[in-house]
């Protein structure tokens, strides 16, 4: 079967948590997924040879030479197609953000087909085009589609096998392949495109087909640089907002002054009097859309509107606002005793943040009769594709969604508003039109990871054993939620709780979150017993995987070594979520209530390595896009207005906040390779607190990490 | 009004006011630049004027004209990448990409200045810059490895 479910996470003291679908990446699939074209669009391919890969569940069936009667199942996660000149082209549902699995997923199929990257493309998140697929979020690309492009590739390089055997009437196993050809024993050649020539092949193979295994890799497990990074360097790269289509409007949303205001009054006379202006009014949403974007300003302005707003709560008062607001249907918090050991309890906070996309929003509209085509930087465009359908009442094959690049998401760009806007314009506009969201409203009318109150119990023998841990998280949800240390009967819940701001997925989720209460804890429960932090995780560690990321990042960061100035602090974490294993050390220095990360080495395990260089550039991105959660990221708001929408009130890291960053990858080839484009953020932040703490003597339990 | 940009004479009709930025990216179609913030915060925006980086999302037109801009498009010479280009292609700096256009340009117009920059030259003068990716430590190694490139030291 395919790798839904990895051996190694059936470990004690795992309990599958890390794989609880987390709230706030919950996307209902749509009810129906049409996709009339499917038939059409194969033979729109042309000749050649097709694979698509059957997911799990659906019936995998043989079809053999298909004339006509393709049998395509309801459940494809991909397919791949090779044309009759040889070029190699796989669909994908995936979507490519700045993770490089354009590059990953290219290295899987050239594996297979032992042909170089070059000759592969690759399409991805094109509602017309490509397989459905829920979205490219929680680190699954690499752990549930490369296995399936692998099947695919390794399926088609089998048939052009055959190909070549009954050309040449020669035995399958004397025959080689390799840089688009078949070789035999007495050195002729053909190359993929012969052996597809007037062929119109299709197969459908089951997922568990056989794949070369990961000890085996000659191009996947190792460096190949991004596919694109020309096209990136030169400016010639199309991110959503650099899309340009013939005749197309600028648009500009009216927003509301505060959440949750309602439209009294709009006035668009004005507005409408400027030449090449048109002016939109449809329920609650106001806007224009410009033949010149010069004119979106005055144009915005030149709109008089009146809004009813409601009193609602702010950022001082948030912790206490999230505890005594649950969600209906919440549990309520049931505290248990400590009955042996030691006993300490304490509470964590983490604020609000904002992904800060260096790309805003954007979205391209193009209406023609009653089909809509809209490009948009999106991690789910079937979600989208879902939004839009019902935002306009057409049916979904009416709709197509093309995820083209984008200036990332960092689980960000979920969401379809910008499209649905853009939408609504060109439709009043008879146009297409763009929309490019600007900073103020993505830092405004986007959703922000989800702030949190963690409040830990828990207890300790002297010896180091953990004897309780109870640990209530509100709010902020329940990605890696549970202690990867030996606890039985651990208590860990999550408690809803009604969010005063727009909330949803954010890089790595809740495990930010939790991954820093429970660390710094586990330090004060270790201080509350003398025991050396280390050692005391170690004690309570049995995972082997979890112990060797410990050992590694505390080997090279050399743990353990005297202090060479009293400010100075060290502090470490380990940790587990969505299949990577992560360990982090810090140094700091601590000045005038200052905090200056010195160092920082991260040891990150996530079973097979596919791309070297692409993880170690992610593993330390990670590193530092977590630095401004950790210090400086906090959204602030007040009676549904966001008091701090621009980047000189919300510091991002920047060059001069970039530590010493040292990154030490374990490479597991025995097990399947995990995402790896989330878990590394969550390293940062528990280990700064703890060296604050190891530092100054003070406990900071609030994220961002304040000192003063 | 003309601008002469990378090397080429443009007409435009426009707003003296009117920012650079979406002059160049809504009326003459060099989407290589890139919007960031608006408020000269983020440097995606970054060109560079008669050889000094600005920002071009707050530089009027008026400001440009009569002057040489350099855009991340007019870094090719026949074909030929400048040396900040390759160094970020060799290096394999990006994630998505967005912030390159402007990192690579201030990188640019450092290494004009100042040939062989040091280390906190470097991050000095690209401080204004985020990539949001995190990707610093890898344009780091870039701008260097460009400041070789460009004294033609050997590399590999």
């Amino acid at each position: 079967m395919i790798d839904f479910e990895h051996p190694e996470f059936e470990q004690p003291g795992f309990e599958r948590a890390g794989f609880e679908p987390e709230r706030y990446e919950l996307h209902a699939a749509p009810l129906y997924s049409f996709v009339p074209d499917r038939r059409d669009f194969l033979k729109l391919l042309g000749g050649g040879l097709v694979v698509l890969v059957a997911l799990p569940g659906a019936k995998a069936q043989e079809s053999g030479s298909g004339r006509g009667g393709v049998g395509v199942p309801q459940d494809i996660g991909a397919w791949l197609h090779i044309a009759e000149s040889g070029a190699i082209t796989v669909y994908t549902g995936k979507v490519e953000m700045g993770q490089n699995i354009r590059t990953s997923l290219t290295q899987a199929v050239a594996e297979e087909l032992r042909t170089t990257p070059t000759q592969i493309s690759l399409v991805m998140g094109d509602t017309m085009l490509t397989p459905y697929d829920r979205g490219t979020f929680g680190s699954m690309t690499t752990p549930q589609m490369a296995p399936q492009l692998h099947r695919a590739a390794a399926a088609a390089r089998e048939m052009l096998l055959d190909l070549a055997a009954e050309e040449w009437q020669q035995g399958k196993s004397a025959l080689t392949i390799a840089d688009g050809a078949v070789r035999n024993t007495s050195g002729a050649t053909l190359s993929f495109g012969e052996l597809t020539k007037g062929r119109k092949l299709t197969k459908t193979i089951a997922a568990d087909a056989l794949v070369t295994s990961a000890s085996e890799w000659t191009i996947a497990g190792r460096d190949l640089k991004k596919v694109n990074a020309r096209a990136i360097v030169t400016g010639q790269e199309k991110f959503i907002s650099d899309i340009r289509l013939p005749g197309m409007m600028y648009g500009r949303v009216v927003r509301p002054p505060a959440f949750q205001a309602s439209l009294a009054s709009a006035d668009a006379q004005a507005a409408r009097a400027i030449p090449g202006v048109v002016a939109v009014r449809d329920g609650d949403f106001v806007g224009v859309a410009c033949d010149d974007s010069s004119k979106l300003d005055r144009a915005a302005a030149a709109i008089k509107t009146e809004w009813k707003t409601v009193p609602q709560t702010n950022s001082r008062e948030l912790y206490g606002y999230l505890k005594s607001h649950p969600s209906r249907g919440g549990t309520a918090v049931q505290w248990q005793p400590v009955d042996s050991g030691k006993s300490i309890e304490a509470s964590y906070n983490v604020a609000y943040i904002a992904h800060t996309p260096l790309e805003p929003r954007a979205a391209v509209a193009r209406w023609k009769d009653d089909q809509l085509t809209v490009w948009t930087g999106t991690q789910v465009p079937f979600g989208v594709r879902s939004e839009l359908a019902q935002a306009f009442g057409v049916p979904e094959d009416h709709v197509r969604v093309i995820a083209s690049a984008t200036g990332s998401g960092y689980g960000g760009k979920h969401t379809g508003e910008c499209a649905v806007e853009a939408a609504r314009l060109a439709k009043a506009a008879g146009k297409p039109v763009k929309l490019m969201w600007t900073r103020e409203e993505e830092f405004t009318w986007a959703y922000f990871r989800p702030a949190g109150v963690i409040d830990i119990r828990s207890g300790a023998l002297d010896d180091g054993t953990i004897t309780s841990w109870q640990f209530h998280n509100y709010n902020s949800g329940n990605a890696a939620i549970r202690s990867p240390y030996n606890i039985p009967n651990q208590i860990a819940e999550f408690h809803a709780a009604d969010s005063p701001l727009r909330q949803g997925s954010y890089r790595g989720l809740a495990a930010s979150a939790n991954h820093f209460a429970r660390e710094s804890h586990m330090d004060e429960l270790a201080h509350a017993i003398g025991m050396e932090p280390a050692a005391f995780r170690l004690k309570n560690a049995s995972d082997p995987r979890l112990r060797a990321v410990l050992e590694a990042s505390t080997e090279r960061f050399r743990w353990g070594s005297a202090k060479t100035r009293p400010n100075r602090g060290f502090g470490l974490m380990a940790g587990f979520d969505k299949g990577g294993y992560i360990s982090c050390c810090v140094e700091i220095t601590v000045n005038n209530g200052k905090v200056t990360v010195d160092r920082v080495v991260q040891a990150f395990e996530c079973g097979a390595i596919v791309n070297p260089e692409q993880l170690r550039n992610l593993i330390t991105g990670s590193i530092v896009q977590g630095l401004g959660g950790a210090l400086t990221e906090a959204i602030e708001f007040d009676n549904g207005r966001i008091t701090n929408p621009h980047l000189a009130q919300y510091r991002v890291p920047r060059f001069a906040d970039v530590p010493q960053i040292e990154v030490v990858m374990l490479d597991r080839k025995d097990l399947p390779p995990a995402g790896a484009g989330e878990t590394p953020i969550v390293g940062v932040a528990p280990a700064i607190a703890n060296a604050i703490f190891d530092a100054a003597g003070k406990r900071i339990r609030s994220m961002p990490l304040r000192l003063s | 009004m003309d601008l002469d940009i990378n090397g080429v004479r443009h007409s435009v009709q426009s707003d003296p006011e009117r920012r650079l930025l979406y002059v160049l990216r809504d009326e003459l179609d060099l989407t290589g630049t890139k919007y960031g913030c608006g408020e000269g915060q983020c440097g995606a925006c970054t060109v560079l004027l008669d050889d000094a980086p600005i920002r071009s999302c707050l530089t009027p037109l008026s400001a440009a004209l009569g002057k040489k801009i350099t855009t991340i498009e007019g870094l090719e010479r026949k074909g030929k990448l400048h040396p900040v280009q390759e160094a970020f292609m060799d290096v394999d700096v990006m994630q998505c990409g967005y912030c390159n256009s402007g990192m690579i340009m201030s990188a640019v117009a450092l290494l004009q200045r100042k040939p062989v920059p040091a280390e906190a030259e470097i991050r000095s003068a690209l401080q204004g810059n985020l990539c949001r990716c995190g990707t610093y430590p890898r344009i780091l190694e870039a701008v260097h490895l460009a400041a070789r490139m460009a004294n033609g030291a050997q590399h590999d």
